[in-house]
């Protein structure tokens, strides 16, 4: 393998090419990327990059030191827009293209929008650090009203930053409870209290019917015919995984690149990692995935073939109003919970999801010690990762996935 | 010095965090105490709560691994080193000698 090409600049885009260096890989290293910014890290942006507490200097993910050393061609700014049916040929923005015997896909997801609000100053979403300029610039006044649309992890997080800066918050949930397919029912309550005691008023149960405003956003109208009055709308509803600009190539789209527990896709030169990547049937959108992903993608991208698969514990992690909650494991929906240590009233909690008297999953407040003790007991607990044989991908083997919205 | 705890409160494969500014992690290594800063040096997680194996620490937010001995990190996502202070039992007392700020971080 000669020209090895990652596309998406980004977080698992990087720890791929970190992973080519580090298994032997000396050929030609070209990495592609539609932002213009150098490699930097996304959870701080909803997090201390929007408090003002973290820099731009703070997210970078690699030093220049390091980036010297991975000895790639860096096209930054550049998009990619197409790839041929033997997955050799990438098609750039620019006209040119790109002639290559691997491939990582690595491009990541895009926020997903309210549809009728471009052009609609005062909504915002949260992605990229473009995203978080213009949103901390837009906070940089006070006592705003802010209505932010969504409570998944992206929106209760700047819900949190929202009101840490002295801002009147509003979070609106079409479901029940916030987190309710991540958490379940009885965790979900939790962390819904968590909004609450941070001061941000929590409406659940209802959707936005749409916004209001001429030229800037005025008043978010929910589904139940009230209004509330907003100076600026965040708008968290979860992201979808770039695969556009794959189509009209022979990779299996659904929900992601559909990929084999070792990441490889149909062409054995193409891998995908990362929060596009759907690997075994499942795509996850954690740092810690696409973090660990590259490893295994870029052993079977070298050896031509599967040899290697990763089943990593999920794991994540969100700071919400001063409390940290962390997460690890496989939660079924019937699982049962229970609290092992502290209490879910005050102070930080640890509890377990049962099965069966297994353990499914784990998940903490603020209790990092006995956290990080039951997350290694589950990873130990799993089956260990033995080499599969390779099984093709197939798009009617997976679940329907859900339309969007 | 500042004063920590009785040595025989800080058991083999423990640790614990003094409140300085800013912070300290004091960890019993299989019987050898080190000192290091306490927060982590890639984003804002207390390695005193971290998972201890031999001279290693690893972070319990993002798993990065500190060598106690020399501070620094021996994968990513951290990439700065963390200051390490001395140790000093004095009467069965655990003592910690910060580091002057400057000069001492590697
Ligand atoms: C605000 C925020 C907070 C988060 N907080 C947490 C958290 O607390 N805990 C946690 O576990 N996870 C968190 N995450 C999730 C985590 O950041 C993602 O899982 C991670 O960034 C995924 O990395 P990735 O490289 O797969 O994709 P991305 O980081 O999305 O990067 C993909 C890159 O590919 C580029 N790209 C897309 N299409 C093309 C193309 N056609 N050509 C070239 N380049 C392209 C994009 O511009 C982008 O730079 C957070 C995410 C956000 C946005
Ligand atoms: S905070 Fe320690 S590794 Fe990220």
């Amino acid at each position: 393998m000669r020209t090895v090409t990652v596309v998406g600049a980004s977080l698992a885009g990087l720890y791929a090419a970190r992973e080519l260096r580090a298994q032997g890989f000396d050929g030609r290293l070209v990495i592609v990327g539609e932002e213009a910014h150098r490699p930097y890290d996304r959870p701080p942006l909803s997090k201390d990059f929007l408090t003002g507490r973290a820099d731009e200097e703070q997210l970078a993910l690699a030093d220049p030191e390091e980036e010297a050393e991975l000895d790639a061609e860096w096209l930054l700014g550049t998009r990619a827009q197409g790839l041929d049916a033997r997955g050799r040929t990438l098609l750039l923005e620019n006209g040119r293209t790109l002639v290559t015997d691997g491939l990582v896909i690595a491009t990541g997801a895009s926020a997903r929008r309210l549809p009728g609000t471009d052009g609609l100053a005062g909504v915002h979403t949260l992605r990229t650090l473009d995203d978080a300029r213009a949103l901390r610039a837009a906070l940089s006044g006070g006592g705003l009203r802010v209505v932010v649309i969504g409570s998944g992890f992206i929106g209760a997080e700047t819900a949190s930053s929202c009101a840490s800066l002295g801002h009147e918050v509003t979070v609106v949930e079409a479901a029940p409870l916030p987190l309710l397919p991540q958490l379940g029912p009885e965790m979900a309550a939790v962390c819904a209290a968590l909004h609450r005691r941070g001061g941000t008023e929590l409406i659940t149960g209802t959707g936005v019917a749409r916004l209001h405003g001429q030229g800037s956003v005025t008043a978010v109208e929910l589904a139940d015919g009230r209004r509330l009055p907003a100076d600026l709308v965040v708008v968290g509803i979860g992201a979808v995984p770039n695969t556009g600009w794959l189509a009209g190539s022979t990779l299996l789209l659904s929900d992601g690149v559909l990929c084999n527990d070792g990441c490889v896709t149909e062409h054995p030169q193409v891998v995908a990692v990362g929060d596009v990547a759907r690997v075994g049937g499942l795509r996850a959108e954690h740092w810690t995935s696409a973090t660990e992903q590259p490893a295994v993608a870029v052993r079977n991208l070298l050896a031509g073939r599967t040899v290697d698969s990763g089943r990593p514990l999920p794991y994540f992690w969100s700071d919400q109003y001063g409390a940290r909650i962390q997460f690890a494991g496989r939660r079924r929906e019937g699982d049962d919970v229970r609290v092992v240590e502290g209490s879910t009233a005050e102070g930080g909690f640890l509890c377990r999801y049962e099965r069966e008297g297994r353990t499914t999953a784990v998940l903490a407040v603020d209790r990092p010690r006995p956290f990080m003790r039951a997350r290694r007991e589950l990873s130990s607990a799993q089956p260990p990762d033995r080499p599969l044989p390779f099984r093709p991908v197939r798009a009617e083997s997976l679940a329907p996935v859900p339309e969007p919205g | 010095m500042i004063p920590v705890c009785r040595l025989e409160d800080l058991p083999v494969g423990e640790s614990v965090r003094i409140d300085t500014t800013p912070p300290i992690a004091v960890f019993n290594a299989d019987g050898t105490l080190y000192a290091i800063d306490d927060t982590c040096s890639h984003q804002d997680a207390s390695l005193s709560e971290g998972w201890l194996e031999g001279c290693l620490v690893e972070c319990p937010l993002h798993a990065a691994s500190f060598d106690l001995r020399s501070g620094r990190p021996t994968c990513l996502p951290a990439r700065r080193s963390v200051r390490t202070h001395e140790v000093v039992v004095e009467d069965g007392v655990i003592h910690v000698r910060p580091a002057v700020r400057e000069g001492t971080a590697a």
